[in-house]
């Protein structure tokens, strides 16, 4: 099944940039995925129609993104370059924009889904592990999405996806380094679509609950646990209207409504 | 949603629990296997019957996160894709650009690697023969950490051994096919009523000639002479190119959302709705022209239509006899009906009772089921005079000098087996020392012992 998504970035804040579309094949969509790999981006990936679509595909491991490549250009992609590279290093994010910029000319929209799942409970004794998982997590995505976020503004808007969690809306004792690092990041992209949407760009962050994924392989399932394909309709469906946050699915976002306003005293007490 | 620890066969009958249960992510990132350790199985969407898919107390390797294509050439109609794909999703991805799998089975919930480990058949089989005629490779990694290119010219002994080599012979990563040109997604079918069993063999028979894809539905629960009373169902692509290629109405889909009380399955409703089922066809020939979702996968519209039979499970049974054209065919048919009989006897009523003939085209599997003959497969309630009553039915086949299908099967005694099977002597030495499986410790390994 493919979605058409419509994006107005040729219409934004009267910046002309010419669009040499036959250079691109006659690609409606030019994406970036940083985390080409997570399961999510790639079920987004697949749920695209890929006959108008030309790829960017961002990830650590050269094999596994070489894999989700040749997938998508058997499913008609016009074209899925690939970069490899370990987002903690810096310097990379920079080099990221550039690329992104040779090979797509303006992305039309760019996926931030990276990110790793730490053990807690070792987390819990080695400061350097916790701060290892909130670069990756937390910095290199901010870093990351406020870099794409200012060169889409000077080249006629688009959208940004950024994976965020549930896990962000509120501290828990068995996941608080992961949770803080999707908190930051929900926050910190909230502010940056609401400053640079006038120009064009629309950020959506998008806070799953539990999705069956490798990430969390060795945990049970529960009847919230949803699909990485449905995670993906969702998003499609929400850069067509431009909202800028999401939960899915949609009850979390009353759930976690009310889990914030639990005090604090009794919420520690819960063993969740 | 379903734990993925939760691997059982799809008649829930013999029950295993896996000692460990691994999901495969990416196809390069295979684990050291060794001897020393648990005994592996790799398990696909657990469609088959018994225990060929199920691995007590051993580690099973979940395979369907490897679903990605490699290599599609849409022109010449090849297509190279991990070993989880299901065959409902490459139809998805296929069938728009005017390509069908080769050969497909009853439900379109079987992975690739399924397909080659039972070297699946279909309704086509005397067309085309079984799957593993239309796989022009594969790569199979064993557990000395060599990963093999196998292909009808490369490696030809593990080509053979791993068709039909219901998962031990190692992991198959990818498989490559070559797929089958149609012009319309739409199938016009015929249904032709038979009044026993000897005509619904007959008129069988005549619609192997003009039609791609036979199967005849009978109804076991008559007495007298209706017994095998059935429908004959038969279609072909309609070779019109103006019908869309692309249409998809989704029919409505039931689910049945948890394991039925065992009483629900019972001979009195199995009955009623074999009769409401062969009394619903008024005509003695109806045509129609149907989507191929329907015609192939008419049980795929009831999810987890197998917890109808309770926790209890079902037991299938598919047996073939051999038996060229005509003298053949009626001697398989007649031996068949002493079957039936003494499963009636047992009180084992049956609402998925097919019968179907099978072609010549030999398969390149070493341990390959089909044969031209014969072949009927039924379904039952478990119980122990069923379990009975189907020793007797295998003495029948081994006297008729056929054979059991493996993926269906959850009880037949290792000395069936092996007398039906001579060729597993040979199979075995390319069987990979760090796999097994609780079907081939029943039969083979274990032989007398418990799994």
């Amino acid at each position: 099944m493919s979605t058409t998504i419509e994006t107005e970035s040729e219409h934004a804040a009267g910046v002309s940039i010419s669009r040499p579309e036959l250079d691109l094949g006659g690609a409606r969509h030019r994406v970036v995925i940083v985390g080409a790999t997570s399961a999510i981006a790639q079920a987004w990936a697949r749920s695209l129609d890929n006959s108008r679509t030309k790829y960017l595909l961002i990830a650590r491991n050269e094999e596994h993104v070489k894999t989700v490549a040749a997938d998508l250009l058997a499913r008609g992609a016009l074209g899925a370059d690939i970069m490899v590279v370990d987002v903690r290093a810096r310097d990379s994010h920079a080099e990221m924009v550039r690329v992104a910029q040779n090979v797509l000319i303006s992305p039309t929209i760019v996926m931030i889904a990276h990110g790793v799942l730490p053990d807690q409970a070792e987390l819990d004794t080695d400061v350097d592990a916790t701060l290892d998982s909130f670069l990756t997590n937390a910095v290199s995505v901010i870093s990351i999405t406020q870099r794409f976020t200012l060169f889409m503004a000077e080249h006629g808007g688009g959208s940004i996806v950024v994976l965020s969690s549930v896990a962000g809306e509120r501290s828990r004792k068995s996941i608080y380094a992961y949770g803080a690092a999707k908190s930051a990041i929900s926050h910190f992209c909230a502010g940056l679509g609401a400053r640079w949407e006038d120009k064009g760009v629309h950020v959506l962050v998008v806070k799953p609950g539990p999705v069956d994924t490798p990430m969390i392989a060795h945990r049970p399932r529960s009847f919230t646990t949803t699909t990485a394909a449905y995670v993906a309709k969702r998003i499609n469906a929400a850069i067509k209207s431009k909202t800028t946050t999401i939960y899915v699915p949609w009850f979390w976002r009353y759930i976690m409504a009310t889990i914030r306003v639990v005090p604090q005293k009794i919420f520690r007490k819960i063993n969740i | 949603m379903t734990n993925p620890s939760d691997v059982p066969s799809w008649g829930n009958y013999p029950k295993a629990e896996p000692r460990e249960v691994k999901t495969l992510v990416w196809r390069q990132d295979q684990p050291t296997w060794s001897v020393a350790d648990a005994p592996v199985l790799a398990y696909g969407m657990g469609r088959s019957y018994g225990d060929v898919c199920l691995n007590n107390d051993g580690t099973i390797l979940r395979t369907e996160l490897l679903d990605h294509i490699l290599f599609y050439d849409h022109q010449r109609g090849i297509i190279r894709v991990e070993a989880g794909m299901s065959i409902g999703a490459l139809l998805e991805l296929i069938v728009p650009r005017g390509w069908f799998v080769p050969v497909t089975p009853g439900t379109q919930f079987v992975t690739l690697g399924g397909a080659v480990a039972n070297d699946i058949h279909g309704k086509n089989h005397h067309r085309v023969g079984t799957f593993g005629r239309h796989v022009r490779a594969f790569e199979l990694v064993r557990s000395d950490g060599s990963a093999t290119l196998c292909t009808p010219l490369d490696n030809t002994d593990l080509f053979a051994a791993t068709i039909g080599g219901l998962g031990l012979t190692g992991l198959i990563t990818w498989v490559e096919i070559q797929l089958l040109p149609i012009t319309s997604r739409y199938i016009k079918s015929e249904s032709v009523k038979a009044r026993t069993l000897e005509e619904s063999i007959e008129i069988t028979q005549e619609s192997d000639a003009n039609w791609d894809y036979t199967v005849t539905w009978i109804d076991v629960t008559q007495t007298g002479r209706g017994l095998g009373k059935g429908i004959v169902q038969r279609g072909n692509f309609h070779d019109q190119h103006d019908m869309s290629l692309l249409e998809h109405t989704r029919g409505v889909t039931l689910s049945v959302p948890t394991i039925m009380p065992s009483w629900l399955l019972n001979n009195q409703s199995i009955i009623l709705f074999n009769a409401a089922y062969y009394g619903k066809q008024r005509r003695r020939v109806v045509q129609r022209t149907v989507d191929y979702q329907p015609f192939f996968y008419p049980l795929d519209a009831i999810h987890h239509w197998n917890r109808l039979y309770g926790k209890r499970g079902m037991l299938q049974y598919q047996c073939m006899m051999p038996g060229g054209v005509d003298e053949g065919v009626h001697r398989g048919g007649r031996a068949l009906l002493r079957m039936l009989k003494i499963l009636q006897n047992a009180g084992a009523a049956s609402f998925l009772a097919v019968i179907k003939l099978f072609g010549d085209l030999p398969s390149p599997g070493m341990m390959s089921f089909p044969r031209q003959g014969i072949t009927l497969s039924l379904d039952m309630p478990y119980s122990e005079r069923i379990l009975r009553a189907l020793s007797k039915c295998d003495a029948i086949v081994l006297e008729e000098g056929g054979r059991i299908y493996p993926a269906k099967d959850a009880r037949m005694s290792a000395s069936t087996f092996r007398a039906m099977y001579p060729e597993a002597e040979k199979f075995q030495a390319f069987i990979d020392p760090a796999f097994s499986s609780s079907f081939w410790r029943r039969v083979w390994t274990n032989e007398g012992k418990q799994p």
